[in-house]
This record gives C-alpha cells, structure tokens and sequence, in this order.
C-alpha cells in the first residue's frame, strides 16, 4: 500500500481554514485545478455518504465520497470511486490543528491507495507533490503569504 | 476537566525535535522551569512506566509517569504522580509532526486536569505559559537556525517558569526584591497606650505563591500589638503538620497570600489585649486550629482558641502532639464511647493519630487489630502493644479480621485512609458496628447506597475537628484528657525532630520525601 503525507503551515486562523475547506462540494473555489464540481443525487455536501463528482482542468472525472466530517476535530475523509489515475482503495484525510503559537493552522493531508508497483513513486509524487502541494500552495495565497 | 492545549511550528527538522524531546529524563537540559531530574529505579527513560523525579528551579519537587511513547507518531504521554501544585488527574501529550513543505516541525503540547474550584485559569495559564509556552521557546532558541522567531509575527513566549498566579511574574518580582523589611501581613494601628505595647518586628516564614518548599521564605515582619481579646505568644516550639504542605500549595484554601502557614504552636504570653481576663504575660500556652500563622517568632491569637500547658508536658510535646491528641481523645470518647469489651480495627496504625488510637484503645482495655502497609511499620505498632497486627498490602485485612473475631467483625473501626479501605471495612465491621471516618489519605471515601447499611445496622460517623473543639470548655477537656494520658504513661510520646525555623523548607521537602520518622517541630 501507498502512502503520501504532504502538510504545511498557513497564516490564518483554523475556523477561517475549515470554513474553506469544509465544503465538500467547494473544489473550484479553491483548488487550482478543479473546474467544476456536484454532489451527486442533489444531496447536502455535509452529509456523510454523499458523492461529489467533479471535473479537473484537464478533462478527467472523478468520483470521491465523503466517508467522515468532523467539526470538532477539523477533518474530512474521503474514498475515490472512480477516477483517471489507476489507484484502488484510495483513502484519504485532510485535517487541520490551530497553531496556538501565533494565529495560524497547521495542514496535513494524507492518503493510502494501492497501484501497480511501477507506477506507486509516480503516482505518490503526483498526488502529494502535484495535488496535496498544489492545494495547499492555492490556500497559502488566498491567506496571504 | 480542563483541557489545555498549545501547539508551535519549530524552525528545526522534525526529527532533530523528537531525538531532543524524546527522552523523558532530558528535559533538565532544555527546559526552563526544570533544574533537576532523574529516573527513578535507574531504569532507561524510555521504558513504559519510568517515573521521571524532578526539581522544579523554584525548589518543587514533581514526580511524573511515561505512559506511552511512539516514535513512528512522535509522541509520548505521561501522567503527573506527584506535584506541589493541585493539578489532579493531570494527563499530557507531547507530539511532534513534520512540516513537509519547510523541513519544520509542528508540536502540540496538550493535557486534561481537574483543577479544584476557582483555580481553573490559574492553573490553566501555569501549565499553558509557565510549561507549554516556556517550552516551545527554549526548544525554539536551542535548535532553530538561524532565529527566526521574530519574522514569525507573535513574538516567543517569556519563559515564566510555573509561576502561578496571573500578574505578570517579573513585576512580582521586582516588588519583592524592593520591597521593605515591612510585610504586608500585621495588625491594624491601634491605640499605643494600650497595656499591649507597641508593635515589634519578629522573624517568620512568608509564603508570596502556592508551590514547592522553597515558596517558605524567612523573612523579618513587623507584628502589631493584640486586639482586644487577643493574646501576643512568643514562639516555643512550632508544629509541623501534612496539612501545612496542603495550605503551602494551595490546594486547601486557608493560607491568603502573602501569608504565613502552621496551625499548631507552644509559647508563652508576652503581652495581652484588651478584655482580655485569665491570661496574663508569663502563660505557657498551646493551640492546634487555624488561623494561619504560627511559623513565626510570635503571634496575636485570640485566648478563645488557647490551652494553657501544664508544668510537665515540654515545648516541644505540646508542639508536636496537640492536634493528634485532641483529635485522639475525641474519637475514642466522644464520636465513640470506646468501652473494655470492645473489638476496635484502627487503619494506618503506624500514623501519628494511628499510633495515639493504639495506645489510648488498649489503655481503655479494648481489642486491638490494626492495619499497616508495611513490614517496617507493622513492628513499630506491635511495639505499642496493639493485640493483632494485619499487613493489608499483602493480607486482606476484611478476612483477618473476620478470623481473628471468630467471624463476629470489629464493633468500631477508626478509618483516616478513605478510598482505599471503606468497602472491606464495610466487610470487617460486626452487626450493628460503627466506622468512624476520619480522614481520606487515599482518596474519597465515593458514593455509597446507605440502604445497604441496613445488612448490618451499621452506624457511620464523619466527625470535623472543629465541631468537637469549638468549645473552649469541650477542647479544655481534651486537652485534660490527653495530657493525663501523657502523664499516666497511657499514651508514649516520642520526641519529635526539631529544625530550625529558618529551615522550614527543608522541614518541608524532608517531610514530603518521607525522610522523616515522628513528628516536626520547628524552632524559633
């Protein structure tokens, strides 16, 4: 089994973090490479079990479904169902902690999956270096730094 | 509960943190608030269990337990076994997580505790800036490179090492090291030309904030002259008892800061305030009660609250004992009538009230089981003469009791240890016995269904020491009663240890670390 850690520091406080994030349907706010994106039997994006099906940049589709949300502890987890990149059982969770120390949040995102063993490097750098990073880098903007 | 939680960003790799962080006996070397530490046993810091013993810089003593420890997570959980200060049930996680996009180190610094009431954002504020916070600096100033701190935004934390209370620390500081040889705590200006003289400076031991042995300052302080229906007592000797420690560490509420601790003293009157009839200047004079004060050359205290010594009992008796023995004498006459023919269990024998109950039980001609928790102790109360004497660290002492009495049980049982002995005194009690309880070493006695009383008719007793000594007629009769005690040769007493009462801090730290056998007195 695969798996990819990718976390970071950003300036601004969790609620304003969360209130981002937390929006399963919220992709093309704030990704870089998300077009468009639905929730899938017109179901509340907090509910858990539901699925949103979006649309990347580069034309692939993708199906993830909201296995876990939590306002309490500030994470989602999510499993794919369908998607372009040759991963199964693809689990994933992005959670944040309040940095106490200075009004800022600490990030993590982290995911387990299994491939073909000669594609798992690629696909850790393209998920952890390319996605996880690559949001990351987008919130890191919005909050100003 | 509470829950503090604190969390930074190091400007160090994660795993440069963790090699730092990680041993639970190092923190001596990067810590603040921690002069000393050691593990206990000489067993390795990272052994499940360990007891890391330290010293705090301000002279505490903790003693804390590694619970678990991770190094795939980074993270370790301990418990505080022992404090200066009321942190109950206290558990702390440290973790560490890497930063991936930086090569910098998240760590989270969190813990529960159940504070006693009113204390919960003092002891908030302690744990999350005196420890968390100093924390995060020193390991920030120790490995950061270079210093970044300053670009960060919120500046770092001033190390303010378990410093309790809210002002800020160095302000309180800086008031003591100028403050005038004139403490705050004296009596209010009066009259000068009253009989009672003027007011006089004497030595005594301040205490400024809750905390370990070393918040024991001597310190010169002026006394003003008695009020009306007081008395001035020129210090003899001063008692040294475990509820001092409670009141120097705040977790009993009867020492306002800055205050002067000890609730037990022998002297003679110097001078008497007005009204004041049947004490004049010359008295040898004890008392065992609060209010505070007594670790002083002198002191007012209102004649109410005295006992005049006899002849024959020393300075240093009379200091040592007269709580133990009054509290003594009204348990076996007073919450229970303790006649000849009777069964009595007494726990924790070997204890200063234990051993007075043991000797004052047989002297009535009573049976006697007692309980000790240790070999060493069960000889020093066979010496006292008890009948039966039952380990209860090795024997179920609900079984030997009930053997020893051919299955009939105790008619009365004196029980100070609580948590740990109420159920199987329940057990060991005969029909229509009596517990009395008395004290709570172990913890709480809990919550108990009185209608399961009704399987044995069972009387319970919780008696307060101030609704049997009220009375200056009822604690004169103790008092009476203990002495001729003494007097008959019922009742040994064993000299107590003396120190200096400049050296009340070490009377303390020996005290808490169990060094001392008997009882302690200071000496002005």
């Amino acid at each position: 089994m695969a798996k990819v850690y990718t976390s970071t520091v950003i300036s601004a406080s969790v609620a304003d973090v969360w209130r981002v994030v937390r929006d399963f349907n919220g992709l093309p706010d704030w990704t870089p490479f998300v077009a468009d994106s639905r929730i899938e039997q017109n179901m509340p994006a907090d509910q858990i079990g539901c699925i949103r099906n979006f649309t990347l940049k580069d034309g692939g589709r993708i199906r993830e479904q909201l296995l876990g949300l939590s306002d309490y502890d500030f994470t989602c987890t999510y499993s794919i169902l369908e998607s372009p990149m040759g991963v199964e059982n693809y689990i994933a969770t992005l959670s944040l902690s309040p940095i106490t120390d200075g009004n800022a949040t600490f990030a993590e995102w982290q995911a387990d999956f299994d491939c073909e063993p000669d594609r798992e490097a690629a696909l850790i750098q393209q998920v952890g270096g390319g996605v996880f990073q690559g949001a990351f880098d987008a919130l890191k903007s919005r909050f100003g730094r | 509960m509470v829950t503090v939680r604190q969390s930074t960003v190091i400007d160090a790799p994660v795993d440069e943190v963790w090699r730092t962080l990680r041993d639970f006996n190092g923190h001596d070397r990067w810590h603040p608030a921690v002069a000393a530490s050691e593990i206990e046993g000489g067993v390795a810091s990272d052994m499940i269990g360990a007891v890391r013993h330290f010293r705090l810089a301000d002279g505490g003593e903790l003693r804390e337990q590694l619970l678990s420890l991770s190094d795939k997570d980074r993270s370790f959980t301990y418990c505080i076994l022992e404090a200066p200060f009321p942190l109950m049930n206290y558990v702390a996680t440290v973790r560490l997580k890497p930063v991936t996009d930086g090569n910098r180190t998240f760590w989270e610094w969190r813990s529960t505790f159940d504070p006693p009431s009113g204390r919960r954002q003092e002891l908030s504020q302690l744990v999350g800036e005196g420890i968390y916070r100093a924390g995060f600096a020193a390991i920030q100033a120790l490995l950061s490179t270079p210093p970044r701190s300053v670009a960060r935004g919120s500046p770092p934390p001033e190390p303010t090492p378990y410093a309790p209370s809210s002002p800020a620390p160095q302000a309180v500081q800086i008031a003591r090291d100028h403050a005038p040889s004139v403490s705050p705590i004296h009596a209010p200006a009066r009259d000068v030309a009253s009989r009672a003289g003027e007011a006089i400076s004497v030595n005594a031991i301040v205490v400024d904030r809750y905390g370990g042995p070393d918040v024991l300052e001597p310190r010169r302080i002026d006394l003003g002259p008695p009020e009306p229906g007081e008395v001035r007592i020129r210090h003899r000797a001063i008692g040294v008892n475990f509820i001092d420690v409670y009141c120097r560490t705040g977790y009993f509420d009867l020492l306002p800061l800055p205050g002067i601790p000890g609730m037990e003293a022998a002297g003679v009157i110097e001078a008497v305030g007005q009204g004041v009839t049947g004490y004049s200047p010359g008295e040898r004079v004890a008392y065992a009660c609060p209010p505070v004060g007594a670790y002083a050359e002198a002191r007012n205290m209102g004649t109410d609250l005295l006992v005049r010594l006899p002849d024959d009992i020393s300075d240093d008796i009379a200091a040592a004992t007269l709580l133990k023995g009054v509290t003594a004498s009204f348990l076996v006459h007073d919450v229970h009538r303790l006649a000849a023919s009777e069964t009595v269990l007494i726990h924790a024998a070997a204890g200063g009230v234990g051993q007075l109950l043991v000797h004052w039980a047989k002297d009535i001609g009573a049976t006697v089981i007692a309980t000790v928790s240790t070999d060493d102790k069960k000889r020093i109360v066979e010496g006292l003469g008890a009948d039966h004497v039952i380990v209860y660290s090795r024997e179920n002492f609900a079984e030997a009791v009930s053997r020893i009495t051919g299955g009939r049980g105790a008619d009365v049982i004196y029980d100070a240890v609580g948590k740990d002995t109420f159920a199987g005194s329940l057990g060991a009690l005969a029909v229509r016995g009596h517990i009395v309880s008395f004290g709570q070493a172990s913890g709480p006695v809990g919550n108990w269904d009185v209608g399961r009383f009704a399987s044995k008719s069972i009387t319970l007793s919780r008696p307060n020491y101030g609704h049997y000594t009220s009375d200056p007629n009822e604690l004169a009769t103790h008092v009476g009663r203990f002495y001729s005690a003494v007097r008959r040769g019922a009742l040994r007493l064993d000299e107590p240890t003396r120190y200096d009462l400049a050296d009340a801090s070490k009377a303390h730290g020996d005290l808490e670390a169990r060094r001392t056998t008997g009882a302690i007195v200071l000496i002005p």
